[in-house]
């Protein structure tokens, strides 16, 4: 069966020249420009996703539309498996599992990069890239091995990032030994078959920079630790466009060129971002094992038991219900015990007593880029409330009342003052300049995943609140309206 | 479309995405990396190429398998983006 849906356009579009097949594309690529242009502001944001939405659609119309199509029955049905998926997931997901979501989901665009590339490597005449003699154009393949490469360490490594952010694998670092000469050997082992595929396009070429791909895909990531997730993702974010941005070139075609770019910078730029905010530099991340040393020099010395005041629920309803002002600084504590709900709850029973409430969110704080203001945004906590830390820090030397939630290395002073600290230079939260500190907290055992001790758990003004924090921000609320 | 032109339209394309994601509210950025997903996905143009072209069976059945996998995350991306969009509120004038 074959549909011919436009052919007089189809065979325009084999050569890649007919004009408005180009301009479709454009249009569909400034579109996608559209759609991260609307996020500069959450009044925008809702157009801009809207200007994607119709941007992909235009893709994909036009993709069907010039190319004469031998399998439309089945096309349509793999692009209804796979959206009726997408959109139950997308349903069902909660607020707080959105990093692994995003993980699984660049594993997926890894995983279809290696299958595209793979296809047009079976079938060139299809993708415009075979020479008279049959032979692939050598500029293509270099495209093609690249795209693969890219999409298959996309794929794995994300993959592994999923099981880490899930909970399915340790957080912490697997460092196998000799790991860096063995990654750059793989490296460079794909780079020299990319450049032998230009002289040999044989199977076995093809096959082996995906296998090693895969393969260095998953070595990346294994010795990376929890912490340093909101890193991972983003970069993996970054992989994924550059994969499309592969595949574009292959098919010159302007919205994956684009798209790609754009997916590209935008990983690469949160990447930096995340770094800055931790102030470790991107090399360091991508060799692994923060944690793994310092968590062994822990447990090895002693560590000095200093004093540290112990506060209940009633202490902090009573001290905030009387404060002016109050600053909160949730952290992946508050997502793991899901109490945003209950702080915003908090939040909304001191508003009603005449406090001025503040949300503090700091740069790495959750394990993905901006994870503290989706789930505040969930529990319906107004956005012109939550401000980032250079917007902030100059007020907590006003602030009655410091709340840490689930939060530790980023309200760290060590990170200011201890230049042997592991977390040294990484801006942190003034929170010692507030009057009182409550510090929401598991248990005095944990110390953050910089395995660090932190001065503020023994200052005069902190109250250590341990409990799990939802249960503790409950308590609160319940003391509060009495 | 030559090799340099391509790459004229990539490099340039690198500048503008530099541009515009600096100019991304921090608060959005678990969005924003949702919604990069979702258009990454137009990855799925070179899955139809593949999956609607006779001659190699082969590719066609990659390719579908590739359109299955972007499809999810075009669908999954774009509504998930949505649904987050829709929780950021500002306050509520008294």
């Amino acid at each position: 069966m074959r549909f011919t849906l436009l052919s007089q356009a189809a065979t325009e579009a084999a050569g890649g020249t007919a004009a408005w097949v180009a301009l479709a594309y454009l249009v569909s690529g400034v579109l996608f420009i559209l759609a991260l242009r609307g996020l500069s502001s959450p009044a925008t944001s809702r157009a801009g996703n809207r200007y994607g939405m119709i941007g992909m659609t235009i893709a994909v119309v036009t993709t069907l539309l010039t190319h004469s199509i031998a399998s439309l029955p089945e096309i349509i049905v793999a692009l209804a498996i796979g959206g009726g998926i997408g959109f139950v997931i997308a349903r069902k997901i909660a607020m707080t599992d959105m990093p692994q979501l995003v993980a699984a989901f660049h594993s997926l665009v890894g995983l279809a990069a290696v299958l595209v590339g793979l296809a047009a490597y079976l079938n060139p005449d299809a993708f415009g890239i075979m020479l008279p003699d049959g032979q692939i154009n050598p500029v293509s393949r270099i495209e093609l091995g690249l795209g693969i490469a890219i999409g298959a360490i996309t794929f794995s490594g994300s993959v592994i990032a999923f099981l880490k952010l899930a909970g399915k694998m340790s957080g912490s670092p697997i460092l196998l030994p000799g790991r860096h000469v063995l990654n750059l050997g793989t490296l460079l082992a794909i780079l020299g078959l990319v450049a032998w595929f230009t002289q040999d396009q044989s199977a076995w070429v093809i096959a082996t920079i995906t296998v090693l791909s895969f393969i260095i895909g998953f070595l990346l990531i294994i010795p990376i630790g929890g912490a340093d997730m909101p890193v991972v993702v983003s970069m993996l974010n970054s992989y994924s466009g550059w994969a499309a941005a592969a595949m574009g070139f292959t098919l010159h075609n302007t919205a994956m060129i684009v798209t790609g770019a754009l997916v590209g910078s935008s990983g690469a730029i949160l990447s930096y971002i995340m770094c800055k905010a931790m102030n470790r530099g991107f090399l360091s991340v991508i060799a692994g094992g923060f944690g793994a040393d310092a968590s062994a020099g822990a447990g090895g010395a002693a560590r000095e038991q200093r004093p540290w005041k112990r506060g209940s629920a009633e202490d902090a309803a009573y001290m905030m219900k009387e404060a002016e002002n109050v600053i909160i600084i949730p952290g992946y504590g508050m997502a793991v015990s899901q109490a945003q709900h209950a702080l915003r709850e908090m939040a909304d029973v001191l508003k009603k007593e005449g406090v001025n409430v503040k949300y503090a969110i700091h740069p790495v704080a959750g394990r993905m880029p901006g994870h503290m203001n989706v789930l505040l945004a969930e529990a319906n906590v107004p956005y012109d409330e939550v401000f980032e830390l250079e917007d902030i820090q100059s007020e907590f030397a006003q602030a009655d009342v410091a709340f840490i939630i689930g939060a530790n290395d980023v309200v760290n002073p060590a990170a200011k003052t201890d230049k042997s600290s592991p977390i040294y230079g990484m801006p942190v939260f003034d929170v010692d300049k507030a009057k009182t500190i409550f510090f929401v907290k598991r248990s005095m055992g944990g110390v953050g995943y910089a395995g660090v001790d932190n001065d503020v758990f023994y200052m005069d003004q902190t109250m250590m609140l341990l409990a799990d924090a939802k249960k503790m921000v409950e308590d609160i609320v319940k003391a509060l309206q009495h | 479309m030559d090799f340099i032109s391509i790459l004229s339209i990539f490099v340039l394309a690198c500048f503008v995405g530099y541009y515009v994601v600096w100019s991304v509210t921090p608060a959005l950025h678990t969005p924003l990396m949702a919604v990069t997903n979702a258009i990454s996905s137009v990855i799925v143009v070179g899955a139809l190429v593949a999956s609607a072209a006779a001659g190699s069976p082969s590719a066609k059945w990659l390719g579908l398998g590739a359109v299955v996998l972007a499809s999810v995350n075009i669908f999954g991306g774009f509504a998930v983006t949505e649904r987050m969009l829709a929780m950021y509120k500002k306050k509520e004038k008294k």
